[in-house]
């Protein structure tokens, strides 16, 4: 079983704010992390392999302080690491980076893709679906159980608004997974030893035979036009008056705010 | 597009370089330099005291390719029934419509001519239905290739979806498949006058920041929308409209739904994933006052939340801590009920969007965070907030 | 500070904070509350591979020494000292068999150690024979291949969880102390049972039980080191983990020091943050040097043990009183910081000072320790003359 579990590098957004003046981006001192969904499909990988055998390999598409990442995937467990860094890569949206994973999927090969659902910079959750399509392959999103697996296929539960449904796919498939599948590991010392030491495999757009046209900014037909902070809070109102007085004008107000 | 330094006014004073999120701002000699590593998030652009850090303009603005017209809503159902969030769209993809003198038509897969007529009293002019076994239960590839399919024969420049489990999931693929882009979980969308283009702004970074997103050269513009952000219209029962009927043939998938199961407890909602959480502390005195709180929260279809105090006190378990040593919150609305606001329990929940405080103590620290504050007896607030909430919902 | 450790070493520092951040801080009030064996931090703690820290590569473990296993204890320790109690008792109970075990015996226990399969405990104390190590009065009587253990050990740490005791025994009572010897008893060995938990002042999460011998047959191969020198085994124990309650002091006062500090950057009073007030100012100057001084002696020593040198007796002695009573005093300044939070449950310092005081007590009272200093000076002072 071949299990290529995708992860990315991000800032940790508890600690990203913008400065209302400047309208910048008050990154001082925040790290990066592995998105933590990602964590959670890396522990589905490696608790997969435990039960069926095989190897997981971490990829990952950024700038090359992104191997810091993939070491720490390593330290948890996963067999290899890939690097997808090339400076055409720069400026990609989803798309654009949905097609350079798939393309390096495609070189690494695979049985089963795992991605978390989403990343918590962007938290758009459409990485994952969009390199399905690329690859050709099904996929199934929100994945909160894994409750069969064989080498036919996979039997998931799939996380919807009103319950979750269970969902079959043959394989190869890609699955995106939510908090609630599973608790992820830590790393052993053990792990991290071998991480420090391990060769983190480095492929460029021509490496991956990626289109020059579909890669980075060129391939990507989303275009971020201006960021700015949200709106503050308003002030603080308090709400005077009887308990139903209260209640009365906090609904009216909680309607025009369409929190009702 | 590039955003490059001007070395005439760059006067080397550094201050763009802690300005960017992915360090690509280095000095080279006394001038700051743009390297390769830039994502163009113009977070520099206003940090330059001498105005050196510029946008080179892209090629020529685009109007909007040719040939592609129509706003289109996809309406999702489940169990037969349309989703409200197909109903928000129609009132959002109206006023889009409007705003660029097109038609707005809905998108149905399953769900019967009945439901598809109700599209057309929410504001469609027109709505593409189709029937099929393979709408019976919600698999991605059959939605895909038919979205695909119709979106490729009648060329909309718009197509909209909610952000839900299921639009989260099948209409990336259908992006990718028409080669255009998608922006996920929009809050506001609004039609550029000058050049006709889609502005679909959304929050990034745990909603620590908005972006606003074009998808200038491409067609159809795709995006999806979280559901309670755009208002709906007011349905007009005797509205005219025309429902085609398209067929879903040679459409296969392969992935198959077992079995659906229904979970309407509120513990399903995860704290950390729900858009209205209702929590209490010490205030409410004991666990009967957890169970006012739960049925507040199944009112508003939110999860609840308690403060360590409450934990402690053994009223709630601590899968439902708020706070430093429980879980941090971001829902569209907080209501803290009975909680003070100690310092621990503030930074759990204090980036939640709405933050409504009910306290007998005016001063406790809860009012410093609140947007609404309520002075009063939990007890007596809360049974009155239920009240009126079913009244307005009508439940 | 830099205290220069090596890439590994601030491997399992990091690696250690990471688990105590994330997996200890989040429940050790309820752990503490609940006075709850914290089984799932020691699964944590064996998937992280920190039981194998000073267990040779050949048996599985990472081959380093103390000094890495008190990196691994002080970290812990700065969450909860229930916590680091039962996974540096681990320890404890390990080093009779790494220091005077057959090639035998330690193939047989301890990869199962370094993995955190089985855990361990060290059975030296019981009701008379506490500072008085000499009053040992559980008795084993050899009958043909087996040794016969009967009696009753107090206050053992990680009595009832652990699978592995190393248990000190009388074999010849005419001998005084050369009349003992250490055995390995497993536990669900014919005889050997569990008595009452006992309810505590502190480290509330490690439990703390009765050993109950009663006619429990164990093997002759299970002896550690030959008949009679079991107080030999259970002293040098005690030379090498000592330098580990040091590290748990330094680990609980630094813990409670950044408490302190956060708390007073936090609190108003008078219109100004706390921290603004110079009285304040001082206590937190004088807890923070103290951690300092008292983590460069334990460090000092912790390389002093690895380096192999035979007389650490002295020098463990002086970590450990040094960084216990140092531990005390911080963790109640931290408390008087903060006032009447740091009073309340709600905060987590009250711990911190109940857990201390377990410190200056067990593997050897502070009074104790300072015997065995001037005992070593006065040695010293006769070697010379």
């Amino acid at each position: 079983m071949k299990i290529i579990v995708c992860i990315k590098q991000v800032p940790d957004t508890a600690e990203v704010r913008i400065n209302p003046e400047t309208n910048t981006l008050v990154r001082d001192g925040v790290p990066s992390i592995i998105n933590p969904y990602d964590l959670h499909a890396l522990e589905a990988g490696l608790r997969l392999k435990e039960q069926v055998g095989g190897t997981v390999t971490a990829l990952t598409m950024g700038p090359p302080q992104a191997e810091e990442a993939l070491r720490e995937a390593i330290s948890m467990g996963a067999d290899d690491a890939v690097l997808l860094t090339d400076r055409a890569f720069a400026g990609a949206d989803t798309l654009a980076t949905a097609y350079a994973l798939s393309r390096a999927a495609r070189k690494v090969g695979f049985d089963l893709i795992l991605c978390g659902k989403q990343a918590i910079d962007g938290d758009t959750a459409q990485v994952g679906p969009e390199m399905a399509e690329l690859l050709g392959i099904p996929h199934i999103a929100y994945v909160k159980g894994l409750v069969g697996f064989s080498v036919e296929g996979v039997r998931v539960q799939r996380l919807m608004e009103d319950g979750y449904d269970i969902v079959e796919s043959p394989l190869p498939v890609l699955l995106t997974v939510v908090k609630e599948l599973n608790e992820p590991r830590l790393p052993s010392l053990k792990g991290k030893m071998r991480a420090r030491k391990a060769e983190i495999r480095r492929l460029t757009r021509e490496d991956i035979g990626a289109e020059e046209e579909r890669v980075g900014l060129k391939g990507s037909p989303t275009q971020v036009r201006r960021i700015f902070a949200p709106e503050t809070r308003k002030e603080r109102k308090m709400l005077t008056g009887t308990a139903e007085e209260q209640v009365t004008r906090l609904v009216e107000e909680l309607k025009s705010l369409k929190c009702i | 597009m590039r955003i490059v330094v001007d070395p005439e006014k760059c006067t080397g004073c550094e201050a763009c370089l802690s300005s960017c999120p992915y360090d690509a701002i280095v000095m080279k000699g006394d001038k700051a330099f743009i390297n390769e590593y830039c994502q163009f998030c113009r977070a520099c652009l206003e940090v330059c005291p001498e105005g050196a850090i510029k946008e080179r303009e892209e090629e020529a603005p685009v109007g909007g390719p040719g040939g592609f017209r129509g706003v289109w809503v996809f309406a999702e159902q489940r169990g037969g029934r349309v989703a409200d969030v197909a109903f928000e769209l129609l009132g959002a993809g109206r006023r889009l419509a409007d705003a660029r003198g097109v038609e707005l038509s809905a998108v149905l897969f399953g769900g019967g001519s009945e439901e598809a007529r109700r599209l057309i009293h929410w504001g469609a002019d027109r709505v593409y239905h189709a029937e099929s076994p393979v709408f019976e239960h919600f698999n991605d590839e059959p939605y895909v290739a038919l979205l695909e399919r119709l979106v490729s024969e009648y060329r909309p420049e718009i197509v909209l979806a909610g952000a839900t489990p299921m639009g989260r999931s099948f209409f990336p693929r259908v992006a990718a498949r028409l080669g255009t882009g998608l922006t996920a979980d929009c809050t506001s969308l609004e039609i550029d006058p000058d050049t006709g283009n889609l502005l679909q702004i959304r929050p990034a970074f745990g909603g620590n920041i908005m972006a606003t997103i074009l998808c200038p050269r491409h067609r159809p513009q795709m995006a999806t929308v979280r559901p309670r952000v755009m208002k709906k219209g007011v349905p007009d029962e005797e509205r005219e409209g025309e429902v085609i009927e398209v067929k879903a043939d040679g459409i296969t998938s392969r992935t198959s739904v077992i079995e659906t199961i229904k979970e309407v407890s509120e513990a399903r909602v995860n704290l950390q994933e729900a858009d209205v959480i209702v929590a209490g502390g010490r205030g409410l005195g004991g666990p009967e006052g957890f169970r006012m709180l739960e049925e507040l929260a199944k009112v508003l279809g939110g999860a609840v939340g308690a403060s360590r105090a409450a934990v402690d006190e053994g009223w709630m378990p601590y899968s439902h801590q708020v706070g430093q040593t429980g879980q941090t919150v971001c829902p569209r609305l907080y209501i803290a009920c009975g909680i003070s606001g100690a310092v621990q329990h503030l930074v759990g929940m204090q980036s939640s969007d709405i933050i409504v405080a009910i306290n007998k103590n005016p001063e406790a620290p809860i009012f410093d965070v609140a947007n609404y504050g309520i002075v009063g007896d939990v007890h007596e607030v809360v049974p009155a907030l239920i009240k009126r909430i079913k009244e307005v919902k009508g439940i | 500070m830099n205290y220069f450790l090596t890439e590994e070493q601030q491997m399992i520092r990091d690696l250690a904070r990471q688990i105590a951040e994330e997996k200890v801080v989040p429940q050790r009030a309820e752990l503490d509350e609940k006075e709850e064996f914290p089984w799932e931090v020691m699964k944590t703690l064996a998937q992280s591979d920190m039981f194998g820290i000073f267990i040779p590569e050949e048996f599985g473990g990472l081959g380093m020494g103390s000094f890495e296993l008190c990196l691994a204890v002080e970290e812990l320790s700065r969450a909860c000292l229930g916590v680091s109690t039962s996974y540096a008792a681990n320890a404890l109970g390990t080093y009779p068999i790494l220091l005077f075990g057959t090639e035998e015996q330690k193939e047989r226990f301890l990869p199962d150690i370094a993995a955190g399969r089985r855990l361990v405990a060290f059975a030296l104390t019981e009701a008379n024979a506490g500072s008085d190590a000499a009053g040992v009065q559980t008795t084993a009587v050899k009958d043909g291949d087996h040794y016969v253990l009967n009696g009753t050990k107090q206050w053992i740490t990680n009595g009832g969880e652990a699978e592995i005791y190393t248990v000190i025994a009388i074999t010849d009572r005419t001998r005084g102390a050369r009349g003992a010897s250490a055995f390995i008893v497993e536990k669900g060995a014919p005889g050997f049972s569990f008595g009452k938990k006992e309810k505590k002042m502190g480290i509330r999460a490690s439990v703390t039980r009765e050993l109950i011998f009663e006619d429990c047959r164990i093997p002759k191969e299970n002896m550690l080191g030959r008949e009679g020198m079991g107080f030999i085994v259970a002293m040098k124990t005690l030379d090498q983990s000592r330098v580990g309650v040091g590290a748990q002091g330094v680990g609980v006062a630094q813990g409670a020091l950044d408490e302190a500090v956060k708390f007073a950057r936090q609190r108003v009073q008078f219109g100004k943050p706390i921290i603004s007030f110079q009285a304040v100012q001082h206590m937190l100057a004088d807890m923070a040097t103290q951690v300092e001084a008292a983590r460069a002696l334990v460090y000092a020593v912790a390389r002093y043990v690895d380096s192999g040198a035979k007389e650490i007796t002295k020098a463990s002695a002086m970590a450990k009183v040094f960084a216990t009573d140092m531990a005390m005093k911080v963790t109640t300044d931290a408390v008087q910081v903060m006032g009447g939070s740091g009073y309340m449950r709600e905060y987590p310092v009250e711990k911190m000072m109940r857990d201390a005081k377990i410190l200056q007590i067990y593997e050897g009272t502070n009074q104790i320790q300072r015997n065995v200093i001037g005992q070593a000076l006065v040695r010293e002072a006769a070697r010379k003359a």
